[in-house]
């Protein structure tokens, strides 16, 4: 009986001791894990489209480097322009950093928007801007992967009788094309620039 | 032949107070920091910014635009939705109070001007009237600066 009492204060005794070496590791991993999960980005930057030369485009033609992805269409006269021209300031603001940045426009009116139109709009901000159409499902697929939202809507008064509304954020992708950040359209690009300066020496 | 001349001067100077009179609505309007960016071609629609000061003590009604520029000049309204998605769509009339001032700015209204008759080229300035409910109008001259340009000297 006292033995019995005793085998068992023993056999606790080693359950305690095997949960106290054992505790910390799996805390550690889980742990771990957590990190990992902080830092993992929510989505990864994934297209095959075609940019405003012509040439056939991945996000893999811009590993290693920053990528500052923005939406739109050429026929907009308000949001696009201005977020054109507020990456350009951005792009200038980067000086000798602006090598390590690539800003991309993605087309969300691909009927419009061929290579050779965006070719007469992009480059005009001077800015090192890409532009990136494809064909309708292209477009889809990508929008989906970036998840951001796009419509097509008819506007009578609209040139073509259409109009297109979408999403107006900055993307920010890492140098492994990990989603980094986002701001909103009309955040001034100040403010971006001194958030991307700061992430790029980090 | 006095009384005549009197009679010739009132009516001389009739139009005048009319115009005067006029004056408590759209005369009152002051167009300031008018901009626009320069086009690629006529194919795409411009837009122009502006702020609008109702500078009298009476409502006035903004009703439309015209300009020898563009075929199609309307007022329009670039809205942000909470999931960051922009549409834009038109306007209508425009109610401004006395001391208030409307700001054509870019992420808000903007003057759209569809079908373009020429190019908007940097450097250039265009006419745009402003068209108010009271019959009244005010012609602003528009500067053009660049594709790039964020603001009037920016």
């Amino acid at each position: 009986m006292t033995l019995t009492l005793f085998r068992k204060a023993l056999w606790a005794l080693a359950g305690v001791a095997a949960l106290a070496l054992v505790w910390p590791l799996l805390w550690a991993d889980y742990r771990a894990d957590r990190a990992r999960a902080e830092r993992e980005p929510a989505f990864q930057a994934d297209f095959e489209l075609t940019d405003h030369r012509g040439m056939f485009r991945t996000q893999e033609d811009f590993a290693g480097r920053w990528m500052l992805v923005f939406f739109g269409f050429a026929n907009c006269p308000d949001v696009c322009p201005t977020t054109l021209s507020e990456v350009a300031t951005i792009m200038e603001g980067l000086g000798n950093d602006a090598e390590q940045v690539q800003p991309l426009f993605i087309s969300i009116d691909p009927e419009r928007d061929t290579p050779s139109a965006l070719a007469d709009f992009v480059p005009r901000f001077e800015a090192g801007i890409i532009g990136l159409t494809g064909t309708p499902d292209q477009i889809a697929t990508t929008s989906q992967t970036f998840k951001i939202f796009y419509e097509r809507f008819e506007e009578a008064s609209a040139p073509d009788g259409y109009t297109m509304s979408h999403s107006s954020q900055l993307f920010l992708f890492g140098p492994e094309a990990g989603y980094v950040a986002s701001w909103a359209y009309n955040t001034p690009a100040e403010e971006i620039l001194a958030d991307l300066r700061e992430r790029i020496a980090q | 032949m006095k009384s005549i001349l009197i009679a010739m001067l009132v009516a001389m100077t009739l139009p005048f107070g009319l115009a005067t009179s006029a004056r408590a609505g759209a005369g009152d309007v002051v167009v300031e920091n008018a901009w626009s960016r320069a086009s690629i071609g006529t194919s795409r629609p411009g837009a122009a910014y502006m702020d609008i000061r109702n500078a009298g003590d009476e409502d006035v009604m903004l009703t439309g635009l015209r300009t020898d520029l563009a075929g199609m000049p309307e007022i329009h309204l670039t809205s942000t939705n909470e999931q960051g998605v922009s549409s834009m769509s038109p306007v209508g009339e425009i109610a401004i109070a006395p001391g208030e001032t409307v700001a054509l700015a870019p992420g808000g209204m903007h003057a759209m001007l569809m079908q373009l008759r020429r190019p908007m080229e940097e450097g250039e300035t265009f006419p745009l009237t402003l068209l108010f409910s009271d019959g009244g109008e005010v012609t602003v001259e528009v500067p053009i600066r660049g594709i790039a340009a964020r603001g009037p000297d920016d």
